[in-house]
């Protein structure tokens, strides 16, 4: 038996088989990693978090329908909800926490400041169907709001309801459908898309009924303009073209991609996503663009919440600023009113329950109002400078797709992995073990292996220096056959590589309380 | 800047790495044409955070918070208390500022996170399986009926006149814009519409709402069994998802699919959102289900964990034929969900929608007692419809300047209909005082 510094065992003492086999702990923990059960598996009859006044007594008048016996919910007090949730909480990686180089999905810091002022009564505790002289504020907010997205694009008008993104293509490519249909062309009934573009563009132009066509990328990872005039004609709505596009370059043809679109008769949809790159430098209304969403959870820093809620408002040109969905805000006599019903105008219809991410909109005025102008210049500046000194560190080690300058993202592919038995996701997991949050893996689809990685302007040089270290290290590691190491990453996590596969096969979806011991006894 | 890290010296040596003259440079595939000199025009300089304090809490002061005044305003967004607790633990970082959980031994909070909240809202609403949120409760209950559609392979749906008129707006704006049919009954403030005589071999879905928007509770299980009988699905909408503790859930009526909005429970009302629709379903419906989907499974070392599953039926993997472009869910305000439903527990859930109903049956019976007011309800949760002598909104305004939120008049929702209906919500956080004021107010307004 060996002892500590202290003359006390070191060993595990005899007897004790209780040890985890996996943490070498009685508990399962590992320090500061605690382990904790289901919210269920908590659970003690007649328990509560919150204490409610009495009920008045009086007559129940639920009318045709009973109360209900049980809904089945555990019973926990606060202190273990806090420690819950807590423990959970630890379990995630976050921007907050480390380098975030996710491509495509823009994970900038998240200033708090914008927290506070969403948490404004005045903005919080809003009721959407008050009266419209008791919410002028909240009119105003969204009037500004409208006013810097219409200026940073360029644009004539704008929605802001959609709730996110995807949900903004939707509004686009419904604004584009409602202008065709205006002008009695009925003939339309396909949309073109690059092959590198976000799944959810191609699922966005197929759920509004039309058929996808694929349009291909050229060596240099950009738009074949020849093979796009081939394919645009009378049956063409209209093109959805990311810009800057997903392998992080800038569409150097895209005043020319804009003019044959519109000399097909169709319309430019730009998928925004990418804004972060441009935004206060570029107004997309200067490259021909006729219709673009932007994800203000992204380029505007609303917090990504763990997938959502976003909020993704779309900008419009002229020729397609009639056709918007309700609700909008308009100036009105006494001062902001607000148009509510489709019926009113020549707006579509309507996306959303309400007036869209109201919670959303004051955390990216908030971080405009901070950056203001120069402070975009600045920012949209140090995103594309820091994705090109990332790629500029790992291009000798790492085979990057495409020739530079890149603008807020670099793309590499797994041609310096070829040989050596180690994966995309070998070398995502184990950058993991090193303390960072891979990037975005196996996407764009045009290149091989895709590794997309997203710095933004909110890192400083130390954090690259500290990723490419890593990152250089493990490239080198992988070339030198070390396989089984990536292999068996990450080691260092809560959990280790999750079964996928069986999760899908077999779907448990919810928890089941278990059966009771009687139950299986009497089977 | 105070957001940005990088100092000129920084970008110098980076520039001097990458071998490019200046940052300007980096942005030469740009036409040169639509390239700005310099910051751009028409918009301020960069403030401080006092400053942006200032700015942004002149403008929320001149809104009315409904926390500030007597407030009986719902249909579809219901002011409820908030437990401190909810918003201390949404605000930790690792929740506020992490992703989509796509590397899973990195995601684990926010992936049990997501497994609890489906089992909560299966239990909830009765049903087998739920998914991990939509954007709201109408964009829940549109996927519902495209979820329909896939289901019986069938291209029509049938919307209750008890519908909230914002779901069916959404609804058949879908349904013009994707190609099916939605045919949309008037509205039913005292209800008695026949729905099952409208269903044929080309209905997919027959969409009700519990309580209904003018606040009916009603039973729909015989309808729902007239409706599989006939191969169509049941969809119940819920917009105030305290109810489902109270009243016997959508699945209990043998509903196929649930779709709801969760605000109530852990969120503000934030002039309208972000909200979080729920979409609950049966067991043998999963693979068509639209949005993300949490399941259990083990890791390396055989231990139990989460991950994002059936994937294969979203836009990433499956593109154009995808179940729909859904990408995101609504993550930070399903977590307030899912945190304040675990404060709740069984018997705080139950003891709060009970609370809700007895608020809502005294304010009832005090406004029915106010001279040339009417209750329309027989049958209610926590809100209910009152017919006035005069136009509701002229009356609303009255209200306002009296400083008290005096409900939704049903004219907002149905321009020129039923100027003469008021809805009211009550809950627990209005006091005796409040419901009294209110009804003082209103003798006024009409005298």
């Amino acid at each position: 038996m060996s002892m500590n510094n202290q003359g006390r065992p070191s060993a595990i003492p005899a007897g004790a088989a209780s040890f985890d086999g996996v943490t070498g702990t009685v508990t399962g923990n590992r320090g500061l990693q605690i382990e904790e059960p289901l919210i269920f598996e908590q659970d003690s009859a007649g328990r509560t978090g919150v204490d409610l006044p009495d009920v008045p007594k009086v007559a129940s008048r639920l009318g045709a329908v009973k109360p209900r016996a049980r809904v089945g919910l555990p019973g926990l007090a606060e202190p273990q909800v806090v420690r819950h949730y807590t423990r959970l909480s630890q379990k995630n990686y976050a921007i907050d926490s480390g380098f975030y180089p996710l491509g495509s999905c823009t994970m900038k810091h998240n200033p708090r400041l914008n927290e506070k002022m969403a948490r404004l009564p005045g903005f919080s505790d809003v009721h959407p169907m008050q009266p419209v002289s008791t919410v002028q504020g909240a009119l105003e907010l969204m009037d500004q709001l409208a006013y810097w997205l219409k200026t940073l694009t360029g644009m004539a008008a704008v929605t802001l309801a959609p709730a996110a993104g995807a949900h903004g293509e939707m509004c686009g490519i419904m604004a584009i459908r409602s202008a065709h249909e205006a002008k009695g062309d009925s003939g339309r009934t396909k949309i073109l898309v690059p092959e590198s573009a976000h799944g959810t563009n191609p699922a966005t132009a197929a759920a509004c009924g039309y058929s996808v066509d694929a349009i291909p990328a050229t060596a240099d990872g950009r738009v074949d303009l020849e093979a796009l005039k081939a394919k645009l004609g009378p049956d063409v709505a209209g093109l959805m073209l990311t810009n800057p596009n997903t392998c992080g370059l800038f569409e150097r043809d895209i005043i020319a991609i804009a003019e044959a679109v519109h000399a097909a008769g169709a319309y430019f949809y730009c998928d925004g996503a990418n804004f972060n790159a441009i935004v206060g430098r570029v107004r997309p209304a200067d490259l021909g663009i006729d219709v673009m969403h932007i994800n203000l959870h992204k380029t505007f820093s609303t917090p990504h919440g763990g997938g959502g809620p976003g909020s993704g408002p779309v900008v419009f040109a002229e020729s397609l600023a009639p056709y918007i969905p309700v609700p909008y805000v308009t100036h009105g006599k006494d001062g902001f009113a607000l148009v509510e019903n489709a019926g009113e105008g020549p707006a579509f219809g309507r996306m959303k329950a309400f007036h869209g991410q109201m919670g959303m909109f004051v955390r990216a005025l908030s971080y405009m109002l901070s950056h203001g102008a120069d402070g975009l210049w600045q920012a949209s500046g140090d995103a594309v400078l820091n994705a090109n000194y990332v790629m500029a560190r790992l291009e000798d080690v790492m085979t990057a797709s495409f020739e530079g300058p890149c603008m807020h993202e670099c793309l590499f592919d797994d041609r310096f992995l070829k040989g050596t038995g180690v994966t995309t996701l070998d070398m995502a997991k184990a950058l993991i073990d090193e303390g960072f949050h891979p990037m975005t893996m196996y996407f764009p689809l045009v290149v091989h292996g895709a590794l997309l990685i997203e710095p933004t302007e909110t890192e400083s040089k130390a954090s690259l220096d500290q990723f490419v270290d890593a990152l250089r290290a493990l490239a080198e590691r992988a070339k030198s056959g070390d396989v089984a190491y990536f292999q068996a990453a990450p080691r260092l996590t809560p959990r280790r590589r999750l079964d996928e596969t069986a999760a899908a096969r077999k779907p448990v979806l919810r928890w089941t309380p278990p059966v009771p011991a009687e139950a299986l006894a009497a089977e | 800047m105070r957001y940005l890290p990088l100092t000129e010296a920084d970008r110098q040596s980076m520039l001097e790495a990458i071998r490019a003259t200046s940052v300007e440079d980096l942005f030469r595939d740009v036409p040169k044409a639509a390239r700005l000199a310099g910051p751009i025009g028409g918009l301020p300089n960069h403030m401080g955070e006092l400053e942006v304090e200032r700015l942004l809490g002149s403008m929320a002061a001149k809104n009315v918070p409904a926390g500030s005044v007597p407030s009986f305003l719902g249909a579809g967004a219901y002011r409820h208390h908030v437990p401190a607790t909810v918003d201390h633990l949404v605000q930790r970082g690792e929740f506020l500022t992490a992703y989509t959980p796509y590397q899973p031994e990195v995601s684990q909070g926010t992936l049990q996170v997501l497994f609890e909240f489906q089992t909560q809202v299966a239990l909830l609403t009765g049903m087998d399986v739920a998914n991990a949120s939509m954007y709201d409760g109408a964009t829940s209950c549109a996927e519902a009926v495209m979820m329909a559609n896939r289901v019986t392979r069938r291209k029509k749906a049938i919307l209750s006149g008890g519908l909230h008129p914002h779901y069916r707006d959404v609804t058949t704006t879908d349904a013009r814009f994707i190609g099916f049919e939605a045919v949309a009954l008037p509205a039913a403030p005292t209800g008695g519409e026949d729905l099952l005589a409208l269903v044929d071999d080309k209905t997919a879905c027959v969409v009700v709402q519990n309580p209904d928007v003018f606040g009916h509770v009603r039973d729909y299980t015989d309808l729902a069994a007239a409706c599989q009988a006939k191969g169509a699905l049941l969809i119940v909408v819920v917009t105030e998802a305290l109810s489902l503790g109270l009243l016997t859930p959508p699945g209990d009526m043998g509903a196929d699919i649930v779709a709801a909005e969760g605000q109530s429970f852990g969120n503000a009302l934030n002039f309208g959102g972000p909200y979080v629709g729920l979409f609950a379903v049966k067991e043998k419906y999963v693979r068509q289900m639209p949005g993300r989907l949490c399941g259990e499974t083990v890791d390396a070392d055989g231990r139990r964990g989460f991950v994002l599953t059936l994937s294969t039926r979203e836009q990433h993997i499956r593109r154009e034929k995808a179940t729909s472009n859904i990408c995101t869910n609504s993550g930070l305000c399903a977590l307030a969900f899912s945190i304040h439903v675990s404060l709740l527990g069984e018997a705080g859930i139950t003891q709060l929608a009970q609370l809700n109903h007895a608020k809502a049956v005294q304010m009832a019976d005090k406004l029915a007692a106010v001279p040339g007011v009417e209750v329309l309800n027989d049958g209610f949760f926590n809100e209910f419809t009152v017919k006035l002598p005069k136009p509701a909104a002229a009356v609303v305004e009255e209200l306002a300047k009296r400083r008290i939120l005096g409900g939704v008049p049903v004219s907002r929702l149905y321009p020129g209909e039923m100027e003469d209906l008021l809805l009211v919500a009550v809950t627990e956080t209005n006091t005796d005082a409040d419901m009294d004021a209110f009804a003082a107010a209103l003798s006024e307004v009409l005298a």
